[in-house]
Parts: structure tokens; sequence; C-alpha cells
């Protein structure tokens, strides 16, 4: 399935086979049940990742694509050294990211964007400060850095406010600003425009997209706002239940996953049929245009007879948005992911 | 620590300093508030004193005891720890403690400057309404000391201050381990009272008990340094008393680290 797992000696990035189960305790339901679960817990083994592989090259910049609790933060969670995997290797700057030495851990950050860092009740330039020593970053580099931020991203004037008083898309700035202050080469972010309006979202793409090419660091990024990932990643890693199902380009995803393509036709004289055949659905008809979801095996057959039919003035054949693509590739379980397989192993413990 | 490293916690320190002086308000009146139960239990010893007929109550005399109850509060400004094992176990249950897993620095020893900064802000603030309780108790209270002992005497309050320091984050770092320490921690609390001899001095204990009781640590975080600043001890029984917490200090540091190293192993297997 995985279409790219070579091991490249420039990779900046190498995991291989990398697995976490959590044991999580199951909560039974009612009284007696859980009277008896007082004396006998019961544990459920959650396969959080499951066996991924994937390389990442130094300056590329990768979207991490999946539903909820596909294990994508787990993932970015076992590459900063948070956790411990239950089997696999990890390589990120030729650390192995869970023994935390201090030596990995100036050169990275995660930036997860509902979690703060800031001190809530100092202005920012206060944290910032306490990072600069943290991270023992010299002073011209700490001011130059500090400079370029805050003029990219627009909030020079508002570094001496306590952070409790700003909004919330000044606030996720300025978390990116301290994620950034030290030069981090590898940067992990997970959802960093959740939650912000366009115009912030905007602000932050542009920051992330000018210091990867300015510094050729090296991202890999979560986000559910799929205009993110478009802005900032030619290469997707796509996540479902603990699997990579994907690994390529973004617009790879579509020739490989979309079932159907979207047709849309403007017909002449108003004359238009009633039916499509059971290859095609009608999505909407508005005289004289009709817009149809048409299998893609079959498009260029059904736009054929359709033309030769039908005196058509106008015909466009789409692709589906992305976004409905990758819904459909997390709902409908990929063909060769068995689907709702023994996930929940249920182990009795005395 | 090299002096970058040391750099690190000072800048830390500094910081926090400046946090805590964001909240002043209220501080002077809520100073002067916790003298306000020492008047119940002064008034309780009165009744003793009374009813026994003497001015001897397990060696102290009724001034004595006055002075006991207002040193424990000094010594108490010291080992007291508000919020530090609630907060460890705040960041463990909500993953606050991810960032210090994630930045180069060390969660314990930022804990400690943090710490630090807070006792100091404090002292400066406390300074004052303490000043004005005991000048007006002043009959009670013993001499102050010489310049010679005074340095002593400091000593046993930072290793109260460290005392308190390794104890408290032991409690918080059990987070580890139980969801819920809310409940544990005011059981705790409440023992700790007991045997710590704020409740009252452990010379009042029966023989047996009191010899148990005095070789815990407790008694070297608040009941032996009260007694320090009573007076009414010789430098070397002083100097003893500061080898034995430090004593207690380097083992139950090295069972923090312990339950530190353990205890992220556990988080992490629970998700981070």
């Amino acid at each position: 399935m995985v279409s790219r797992c070579t091991m490249s000696r420039m990779a900046v990035i190498q995991v291989r086979d990398l697995r976490k189960t959590y044991r999580v305790v199951r909560k039974p339901q009612g009284l007696a049940a859980s009277f008896k679960a007082l004396l006998r817990r019961t544990y459920k083994d959650v396969r959080a990742v499951d066996g991924i592989s994937f390389s990442i090259e130094r300056g590329e910049m990768v979207g991490f694509l999946g539903p909820n609790g596909a294990g994508k933060t787990t993932t970015l969670k076992l590459l900063s050294g948070l956790i411990y995997p239950t089997s696999g290797e990890v390589s990120v700057l030729g650390f192995v990211p869970w023994e935390r030495r201090n030596e990995y851990r100036r050169q990275f950050a995660l930036l997860m964007g509902q979690k703060n860092q800031l001190w809530w009740d100092l202005p920012a330039i206060e944290s910032f400060r306490l990072h600069k020593e943290i991270y023992e970053i010299p002073e011209e580099a700490f001011l130059r850095v500090l400079d370029d931020l805050t003029e990219l991203l627009a909030v020079k004037d508002l570094l001496e406010q306590p952070v409790r008083e700003l909004s919330l898309g000044e606030r996720m700035k300025m978390e990116l600003i301290a994620a950034l202050l030290h030069s981090p080469s590898v940067l992990f972010l997970d959802e960093p425009t959740i939650g912000l309006d366009v115009v912030a979202q905007a602000a932050i793409r542009r920051c992330l997209r000018e210091y990867n090419q300015t510094r050729k660091v090296t991202v890999l990024l979560t986000s559910h706002y799929m205009r993110d990932i478009e802005a900032l990643c030619d290469r997707v890693l796509v996540i479902n239940q603990g699997r990579l199902v994907h690994d390529g380009l973004l617009s790879d995803i579509v020739n490989r996953f979309a079932a159907y393509k979207v047709v849309t036709l403007r017909f002449a004289d108003g004359r238009m049929p009633d039916q499509f055949g059971p290859v095609a659905q009608v999505l909407s008809r508005t005289p004289p245009t009709v817009t149809l979801r048409v299998e893609r095996t079959s498009v260029a057959e059904q736009a054929a007879r359709l033309l030769a039919d039908y005196p058509i003035e106008d015909i466009s054949v789409e692709d589906p948005p992305i976004e409905e693509v990758i819904a459909q590739m997390y709902s409908a379980g990929i063909a060769g992911l068995p689907a709702e397989e023994a996930r929940d192993v249920v182990t009795g413990r005395p | 620590m090299s002096s970058r490293a040391v750099r690190k916690y000072a800048v830390v320190f500094k910081v926090a300093l400046a946090e805590r002086l964001v909240y002043r308000g209220d501080f002077f009146v809520a100073t002067f508030l916790r003298f306000l139960p020492i008047i119940t239990t002064i008034l309780l010893w009165r009744a003793i004193y009374d009813g026994a007929g003497r001015d001897n109550v397990g060696g102290l005399s009724f001034a004595n005891m006055v002075a006991y109850y207002l040193l424990v509060m000094v010594v108490r400004a010291f080992g007291s720890m508000p919020g530090l094992s609630s907060g460890i176990a705040r960041d463990v249950r909500e993953g606050d403690l991810r960032k210090f897993l994630l930045q180069p620095i060390d969660y314990l020893t930022y804990l400690l400057a943090l710490r630090a900064a807070h006792k100091l802000v404090y002292y400066v603030m406390a300074v004052g309404p303490y000043a004005i309780v005991f000048w007006l108790c002043r009959e009670y209270l013993p001499a102050l000391p010489g310049a010679r002992s005074l340095g002593l005497i400091l000593l046993t309050l930072v290793g109260t201050l460290l005392l308190g320091f390794v104890i408290n984050c032991l409690l918080g770092l059990l987070a580890f381990w139980f969801l819920e320490v809310g409940s544990f921690l005011y059981l705790f609390m409440t023992v700790q009272y007991f045997l710590s001899g704020q409740m009252f001095p452990l010379s009042l204990l029966p023989d047996g008990i009191r010899r148990v009781v005095t070789l815990l640590p407790f008694a070297y975080e608040t009941y032996y340094p009260t007694l320090v600043l009573l007076g009414r001890m010789p430098a070397g029984d002083i100097a003893r008393i500061v080898l034995v917490q430090a004593v207690w200090i380097v083992i139950l540091a090295a069972v923090v680290r312990f339950a530190w190293a353990r205890g992220l192993r556990r988080y992490a297997a629970f998700g981070g």
C-alpha cells in the first residue's frame, strides 16, 4: 500500500514499522458491572499506530491527513519523544526522540493548536526571553529572529501586552513565534490554525511557507483545513486506523481514490433527458444546466453518448473536491484495509 | 550544572518574580488573617495552664507555648508549598507536563526555581504583617538571636524549604499512578499537621510515640526548626538538625527522581 518507503541517507525523519498500542481501562456500564470492575479490571488494547513507515527529507513540507483518532497526533508525539513506541524505529536528525536528549530538543518544536506554552499573565516578550534562556539562544540571533517573525506576523506592537488579553489569532501567532524562536530544523505542527479566522489562518500559512523556504526547515503538519495542506504541502501522508494508506502527491489522492467525476452539462435548447442511466447520478438540475456524478470508468462513454443525442452547449468534467474524496476514503475503509478487524483485543486481568 | 544551565533557571526565577508581583491586592489583609486561628489555640492553652496550676506543660512555659505557635508560622512560611503537589498533579492530568518534555529544561528544577521566586515575593510582602504581629506579642517571644546563630538558623530554614519541596513533589508525582489525588493530599496534610508538630509541640507526646515521630522527616521540616527559632538549643544541636535535614533531603530527592523517571514511562504509555 505504501508507495514510498525508500530510506535515503538524506532523510531527516525516518520511521520504520512504528507501532503504538495503548492499553485503556474499560469502563463498564451499570452499577453492578462497575463494582465488578473494581475487583477485576478489563483492558482494551487500542492500536493507535499500527506499523507505519515513511521518510522525510530535509526541507520537505509534508501534510499529515486522517480522520480523528487515526493516529496522527500519536505519531507526532512519538516523533517528538513525548511517548514511547510499542515497537519500531524512529530517527529524527539522527536522534531517537524518546531519549529526549537536550541536543535533540534544541532542534525541533512541536506546536499544538489547542495547547499553549506562553505564560498567561505575562506579556509574550517575557515568555520569549524565557525561551531564549531555555534554548540557550544567543542574544543577536534571538533579536533577529524575533524581529523577522513579529514583522512577518504583524504582532510587533502586541509583545508587551499580557497574553491573556490577546485574541485567539494573536495568541496563536505568539505561540508560533515561541515555537520558531530557537530556529528549529524540524517542526511538527498539530492543527496550527484550528479555530482561527481566515485572515489569521492565511498569516500563519504565509509565515510557515516563508520560514520553510528561507531556512529549509522540515515540516510535518496536520490540519483539518484542507486549504492549509493545499497551500503548504506537495506531499501528503494519509493515515487511517493507524495505517498509512497514501504517501505521495496531494493531487494523486484524487486520481487514486476518487471513484467518480463531476460532469456539468449545459443544454442548448432546454431539451434535456429525464434519466441519465445507472452510472450517473444527478447532483443538481437547474435548466438548462445539469450537474452529474459519473463513475470514473464510464465518463468518456457517457459524455460521448450525451453529446451524440443532445445539442450540448458546454460540458465540463471535474474532479470532486479533495475534501470529499478524503472523507469518502475515511468512511469507506480503503480497499486493502481490514475494516473493523479485531481492533478491540479484550483481555481480562486479575 | 553548567553556568548556562544555571542561568536558565535564574531566568525562570526572574520571570516568576515578575508574574507574582502582578497579584498584590488583598495580600496584606490575608497575611493577618492567617494568624487568627492561633488566637483560639492560645486561649485553649491558657485554660490548660490555668487548670494545671503551674507554668510548665511538657517543659514549656505559657510564654514559650505562645512563642512556639507564632514561630511555627515563620517556619511554615518556609516549609509550606501551597499548590505544589496539586499543581504537579494537574500538570500530569491535563497534559501540561508536555511542554517540559519538549523543551530542554528539567521540570523539577524549574519548579524549584519557580517556588524560590514565589517564596521570595512572599517574604518581602509578609515581613510587614509579621513584624506587626510579633511586636504585639513581643512579651512572649525569646530575645532576638545573635549574629552567630543567625547563620545556622537561616540554614535550618533553607533545609525546611527544601524538605517541604521534595515531600510535596513526591505527593504530586503520585498523580502518575492515581488519577485523582485531591482527597489523598487532604488526608496527608492532616496527618502531616500532627506529625510535624504544627498541632502541638512533639515534646508533649508520650515517650514511645515521640521517639518514632521525631525520626520522621516531618519533625525536621517544622518541629525542630521551630525549637531552633525558640532559641532553646546549643549550636551543636542545631548543626545536627541541619545535618539530618540534609540527609532527608538527599534521600527524598533520590526517591523523587526515581518516581519521576518511572512515572514518565507510565505517563507515556497512557498517551502523553
